[in-house]
Parts: structure tokens; C-alpha cells; sequence
């Protein structure tokens, strides 16, 4: 708008008036330059209006034809953490047994199976979230009648990098392949005679875990843990040092697009000290005390998935096997005193089968070698009967169902063994239910 | 220049210390390591990419990328990439947080730029009002699924453009430059596939899974039946009996399937209502043709046009 003022201007500026009927004519030829100006000026801006009024009914249209909403901000309640709850419950078929042992083994003192008949196994409760840019959190608390028990709470280091990440807290071990998994995430409705007798259910230590992951492309993985070594095999010392020590190397990769594996090999160092048992004599009498010394133990595992392509929705397979040689020696303290040595193994073997979707059968075979067991120079069979020269082992089948990935019921038919004297027909129907935001499972 | 240049031994040791001294002050340039989830979003990195970065496709067009597995090779790739592209809407909930959380690598946590997600950069459609597992499986988010509009691949490439320069300034005007040849090409592919696809609007078909909302949008599909009773739930021989009374009713010209799906309950009701069943390929690999983003397209366009009137 200023154009054509400025024109006339700078015209003006630019024609010194000589004389007035020079001026009154340049005047009005300046007059009819400025009409001009303005009309053609006039024109392009109505061309312009035109044109911006085209353009927005075109962008109209558009929006018209894809009617889609702008992309959404995340929620602000995405803040909650993901919090998922586990069901599980049981109906075991068993024989009417006094007591159920490994003979050969020291008994763990941990989750005893529930009994006979209908009985609910405890729920999971577990809260995961990014606490900040730093670090993840994570609480596995298992409630049962009149108990919380926390299985696992710790925090992970997130922003580490070059493959490291720290793990304090209570954590369960990465030592061995299934000690990570909770009992929803196991393939049988009971443990391995190896998990049994090595931990309980998995061994968990309250400490730290470093972790460093190799920059191959074949996954290379090792791990040093420290802990107080609160649980079986170790005991809590009252101590500012720590009394169990682990240590972990894995390897894994694909083998074409269908085959994929993970090994490993972990060792496990543990101070026991005051450790309770109960066993029985050879006259059947019970006998406690206490076993103090060192307890080591080797593992070895390995982890073979099939699924066609790549795909496992269909069919898919998996093998996983377990090897243990633990040696422990010290001296046994209560009703029984003397020096102690075992050099025991032992090993499981599985291959679970999805033959359809939503259906899988699975075999297990589990195996304990007793190994040498000596109490006061001589083979401790000879004075405690629960630790007899035994080779426990146990046969499973498996058939479970799973209408989702957040629902399982099963059927299993165990032929027990790990008693001696004792062949046990076990039948147990279980259900595993999982509700909320259930998280990735590992490999 | 002459390689014959480079025989000379003191030219090519000339030679050697002048790439030393490049290398030496960092200029030197490694490959940008795209982790990529699914197959498409390889395609594009690549595409904008080229030479500058090393592309690992960690899932193929016939995985179901809901579920795979969080394996041990999946964590050692990401362990050492620069920028992680997935589809994100909780497509790859049930192994991708495990692969991250093991990788130790802090480039590729959430938040981080070198963690970009597909899906935040398209508008979704099929949010679901309640969510509710008895609902199937559900995405919180919206529906994950939206390679299948090739208005969302240019969306998406847009932005991946800028996130790649962003991670490798000293690459970026190499992106933008590729970005912007594929760009063009991409939207003249676009018109050409519109033009092509005129006669689908409107037609009526039948989707084996909830994943092609995308598609059926941009054409104009109209979607009258779904075989699988609730998303992620296999359909049984009963309500594909139900879906095949229904379709004397309201008659469609074919069933969609992605080429990840089992090809049973598709062919199941194709012999049963002589409704012609397609295995799109839903992703780049998904058959022969698809062999990049191009072919994808333009094999499920051709494939589609079968079902034309």
C-alpha cells in the first residue's frame, strides 16, 4: 500500500519543479500513474484473496478426506507404573505321604509345595517403571496367607551405556537359565529336582549384579553379583562383608531364521554359616542342626528354540537343559557334630512342543547324582538316613492350554522318584492367570 | 581420478596418511546402526540413509511382530545401535522392553533421541474407548498397524529424516537430500497408486486381523467382517461359519490377510463363499515383489485390483 505514496515521492524528489505548468503537468501525469498503480495493484491483491481462498478450500477437502486426529501427547497417567498381578492356583492329586524328601540332598527350606487337594499358590504383585532418565524399578512381592514375601525389588541402571547396567537391590541371580523365572513363567507345573535341591525355587540375592554385554553381534554377556546371601545355599552372616559371590557368562544367537539358542556357564560362591537342616536318623528319628563352611556351585546351561521363520504363533519348540556340580564342605553343628564334604550334581532336561496354537505338551527328566557325602570320615548314609546313597529323579508330562498369551491352565502327570523306597503317581491341574499390563518375559 | 594414480608407492602411502589425518579429528565417518523393528521401517531407513548407515531388521514380513521373542541375538544388535526405529503403540510391548532394558545401551532408552517410534508420528485411528482385555488384544494407543497407508510411510520418513540428521549432523545434508528424492518419488508413487486403486473405493472386504484400518482409509475399503472374533484371538470353525452367513447378507469381494497369518481361516471361508482370499504382503518381504517400499506397494494395489468390480 505504501508503494505507490512512495513512488510518487521519490517521482517528485526526483523532478525539480522549473516552472508551474511544467509542475501542474507532471502532477497530473503523477495522478494517473498512481490511479493506474492502484487499480493494477487492486487487481493482484482480489487475484490473491482468490487464489488463498482456493488453497484453504483444497486444505479443507483434504482434511475432509482423511478425517484423522492430530497425534496425541502421551497420557499423563502413563506415569503410573505398570503394575501386573499373577494368579495362580493348583488341584494336586497326591499320595497320602507322612513327609516328602530328595534323600541324597540337604532339604532347602524355602516355598514348600503346597499340599494335596485344591490350594492356591501365591499371587504376584509386580510394579515395574522408569524412575527417571537414570534408572528402572521393580518389586515382585508374592502374597500369601498372612505374609508379603518380596521376591525381587531393585533398580537397573538405564543410562550406563558400552553394555553396562547395575543391579542393586534384591534381585533374583542371573547365574543358570530358570533362576531368573518366577514359577508363573515355568514350563511344569512343579520345579526341577535341580532347582529343588541348588535354591528352592531360584536363588535371589539382596546385593548387586554388574552386567556387561559385549558389542558382538553374537550376544556375549557376563555378570559379577555381591550379596549378603541371605538364602539357601548361603545363609545372612551378620557380617559387613559379603558371603555370596556369583558369577555369569552367557552366549546366544540365531542359527538361520528358525533356530535360536542361549548358553552358559555360572559359578556360585557361598560362606554359609549356622545353616539349619533337619534330616532323619537311620532309625527314623528326626535330627536338626546347623552346617557352616563353604558352598560352591557350577551350572551349566542351554536353551534351543525352533519356530518356522521365525514365527512361533504356529508351532514352535523348545529344549532347555540344566547341569549342576555343587561341593560344599565344613562341619555340621546340633545333634550331629562333625566335618562334612559333598560333591553332588545332578541335571534336567525339557522340550516343550506348541503342536497347535494355544496348545503345548512337554516332557521333563529330572536327575540328582548324590555323589560323595561324608560325615566324620565316613559316607554320611551311614548315620542320616534322608542322606542315602540315592539317585533321585522324576519323569513329567505336560499338557497346558492357553486361550491367551494372559491365560494358561494346565495338566501335568509326574512319576516322583526323588525319594527313596517311594514311587509317587502325582496329578496336578493348574491355572495361571495374569491381569494388567503383564511385562515382556526374558528368552 | 585414475586408480592407476595409485600404484605408485608414494602416492599411495600419500594416499594412506590423508585418510589417517581424516580419520584422525573424528571426522571420521562409521555408519549410522539402525536397529529397525520391522521390516518397513528398514526399507526407509535405508532409503534416506543409503551408504551412511548399516540397517538390522530384527523382525521379517512373515513374523508376527506381536510376538516375538526377546532373543539373545535381538540384544546384542541392540546393544550397539545408534537409533532404534520401531512402530511403538505397543505393537512390540511383548519383547522390545526386555531387548532394551538388556541391551546396556543408553542411546536407545525411552526418551532418548536415539529411540524413535513410527507410530507418534501418524494420527491413529481405532483407539479403543474402554480398554479391556476381554476386548482381545487391544492397543491402548490406537491401532499399531499403519504401514499399510503409504501417506503414513511419507509421515513417518519426514520425521525419521530429521532424527537421522539430528544423530549424524554430519550426514544430515545427505539425508535431506535423500529424503527428499525419495520424497518426491514417493508422492508420485502415491498419486499413481491412487489413480491405480480408483475403482476399489467402496468395495467390501473381509480382514482376517484388525490390521489393515490404514489401508482400507486411504482407498476407501469398506470393511464388513473381521475373522478373528476379538483381536488376537484365533477364529474358531464356528464363527467363521457365522462370518460366512453373514457375507450372504452383506456379500465382499475378499478376505485380507497379511502374509505373517496363518492362511487357514482365510482359505476356510474362501472355499466356502468362493470369495477370492489375498495374502497381502503387508510389509517389505512379504512376498517376491515386495522387495522395498515401492514393490509393497505395488503389489498390494495389483493384488487388491483382482477384487475390483
Amino acid at each position: 500500500m505504501l508503494r505507490p505514496a512512495f513512488l510518487a515521492a521519490a517521482l517528485a524528489a526526483a523532478f525539480p519543479a522549473h516552472a508551474d505548468a511544467d509542475l501542474d503537468a507532471l502532477r497530473a501525469e503523477l495522478k494517473e500513474m498512481k490511479s493506474t498503480y492502484e487499480a493494477r495493484i487492486q487487481a493482484l491483491e482480489t487475484r490473491l484473496q482468490k487464489a488463498e481462498n482456493q488453497s484453504a478450500d483444497a486444505t479443507a477437502k483434504a482434511e475432509q478426506a482423511a478425517p484423522l486426529p492430530q497425534p496425541e501427547p502421551a497420557r499423563s497417567n502413563r506415569f503410573n507404573p505398570d503394575v501386573s498381578l499373577i494368579l495362580q492356583g493348583r488341584y494336586a492329586h497326591l499320595e497320602d505321604l507322612d513327609e516328602r524328601g530328595i534323600t541324597g540332598f540337604f532339604p532347602v527350606d524355602a516355598h514348600s509345595d503346597s499340599g494335596r487337594g485344591f490350594s492356591v499358590d501365591g499371587s504376584e504383585l509386580v510394579i515395574s517403571a522408569s524412575i527417571d532418565p537414570y534408572f528402572r524399578g521393580y518389586l515382585n512381592a508374592v502374597l500369601e496367607d498372612e505374609e508379603v514375601e518380596v521376591e525381587e525389588a531393585w533398580f537397573q541402571t538405564l543410562g550406563l551405556g558400552h553394555g553396562f547396567s547395575i543391579k542393586g537391590g534384591r534381585f533374583r541371580s542371573g547365574i543358570g537359565y530358570q533362576n531368573e523365572q518366577h514359577p508363573h513363567a515355568w514350563d511344569f507345573a512343579t520345579n526341577n529336582l535341580v532347582y529343588d535341591v541348588l535354591f528352592g525355587e531360584g536363588y535371589g540375592q539382596d546385593g548387586l549384579q554388574l552386567k556387561w554385554l559385549a558389542p558382538t553381534d553374537t550376544f556375549l554377556e557376563f555378570g559379577a553379583e555381591a550379596g549378603s546371601g541371605g538364602a539357601f545355599p548361603s545363609t545372612d552372616r551378620d557380617s559387613n562383608g559379603f558371603s555370596s559371590v556369583a558369577l555369569f557368562g552367557h552366549a546366544g544367537g540365531d542359527v538361520g531364521t528358525s533356530h535360536s539358542w542361549r548358553a552358559g556357564l555360572s559359578y556360585l560362591h557361598a560362606k554359609p554359616q549356622g545353616r539349619e537342616f533337619a534330616g532323619s536318623d537311620i532309625n527314623d528319628v528326626e535330627v536338626v542342626g546347623d552346617f557352616s563352611g563353604k558352598s560352591r556351585t557350577w551350572l551349566a546351561d542351554l536353551v534351543w528354540k525352533w519356530a518356522p521363520n521365525g514365527n512361533a504363533t504356529e508351532q514352535n519348540f523348545k529344549f532347555a537343559a540344566e547341569y549342576f556340580q555343587r561341593d560344599e564342605s565344613g562341619e555340621l553343628d546340633g545333634d550331629l557334630s562333625g566335618p562334612y564334604s559333598a560333591d553332588q550334581s545332578g541335571f534336567y532336561a525339557q522340550g516343550v512342543y506348541q503342536f497347535m496354537p494355544h496348545w503345548r505338551v512337554g516332557y521333563r527328566y529330572d536327575q540328582l547324582f548324590r555323589g560323595e557325602v561324608a560325615f566324620n570320615g565316613a559316607d554320611a548314609g551311614v548315620t542320616l538316613a534322608s542322606l542315602a546313597d540315592y539317585d533321585p529323579r522324576r519323569h513329567s508330562l505336560m499338557l497346558d492350554y492357553s486361550p491367551s498369551e494372559f491365560s494358561r491352565l494346565r495338566l501335568q502327570y509326574t512319576r516322583d522318584e526323588a525319594q527313596q523306597g517311594i514311587d509317587e503317581n502325582q496329578y496336578y491341574v493348574q491355572y495361571i492367570y495374569s491381569l494388567g499390563s503383564h511385562g515382556a518375559h526374558k528368552f | 581420478m585414475s586408480l592407476s594414480l595409485f600404484k605408485s608407492p608414494f602416492l599411495r602411502r600419500l594416499a594412506g596418511l590423508l585418510i589417517a589425518a581424516a580419520l584422525l579429528p573424528g571426522a571420521a565417518h562409521a555408519a549410522l546402526k539402525v536397529f529397525a523393528c520391522e521390516p518397513e521401517w528398514g526399507s526407509l531407513a535405508k532409503e534416506i540413509g543409503g551408504a551412511q548407515v548399516s540397517v538390522y531388521t530384527a523382525t521379517t514380513a512373515l513374523q508376527d511382530p506381536h510376538r516375538i521373542e526377546a532373543r539373545p541375538s535381538l540384544i546384542a544388535r541392540a546393544r550397539s545401535a545408534d537409533l532404534l526405529v520401531c512402530t511403538g503403540a505397543e505393537l512390540e510391548i511383548g519383547w522390545l522392553p526386555v531387548v532394551i532394558a538388556e541391551s546396556g545401551n543408553a542411546a536407545i532408552q525411552a526418551s532418548q533421541p536415539g529411540q524413535f517410534m513410527a507410530a507418534r508420528q501418524v494420527p491413529l485411528l481405532e483407539k479403543p474407548a474402554v480398554l479391556d482385555r476381554s476386548a482381545g488384544d487391544v492397543h491402548a494407543e490406537g491401532n499399531p498397524h499403519i504401514q499399510t497407508d503409504p501417506r503414513n510411510i511419507a509421515r513417518v520418513g519426514e520425521a525419521l529424516a530429521r532424527r537421522m540428521a539430528e544423530l549424524d549432523p554430519a550426514q544430515a545434508a545427505v539425508y535431506q537430500a535423500r529424503w527428499k528424492d525419495f520424497s518426491t518419488r514417493w508422492q508420485a508413487a502415491i498419486a499413481r497408486w491412487e489413480k491405480q486403486a480408483a475403482p476399489l473405493r467402496g468395495v467390501p472386504v473381509v480382514v482376517q486381523h484388525k490390521g489393515f484400518p490404514y489401508l482400507e482409509n486411504w482407498l476407501g475399503l469398506k470393511q464388513v467382517a473381521v475373522l478373528e472374533p476379538k483381536p488376537g484371538v484365533e477364529p474358531s470353525v464356528g464363527h467363521l461359519a457365522r462370518v460366512a452367513a453373514q457375507l450372504q447378507a452383506t456379500p465382499a469381494r475378499a478376505v485380507l490377510r497379511a502374509a505373517y497369518q496363518s492362511p487357514r481361516p482365510a482359505d476356510w471361508l474362501s472355499q466356502r463363499t468362493g470369495i477370492p482370499a489375498l495374502a497381502l504382503p503387508y510389509t517389505v518381504g512379504g512376498n517376491d515383489r515386495a522387495s522395498d517400499l515401492f514393490g509393497l506397494f505395488d503389489d498390494t494395489i495389483e493384488q487388491l485390483l483382482k477384487a475390483a468390480p
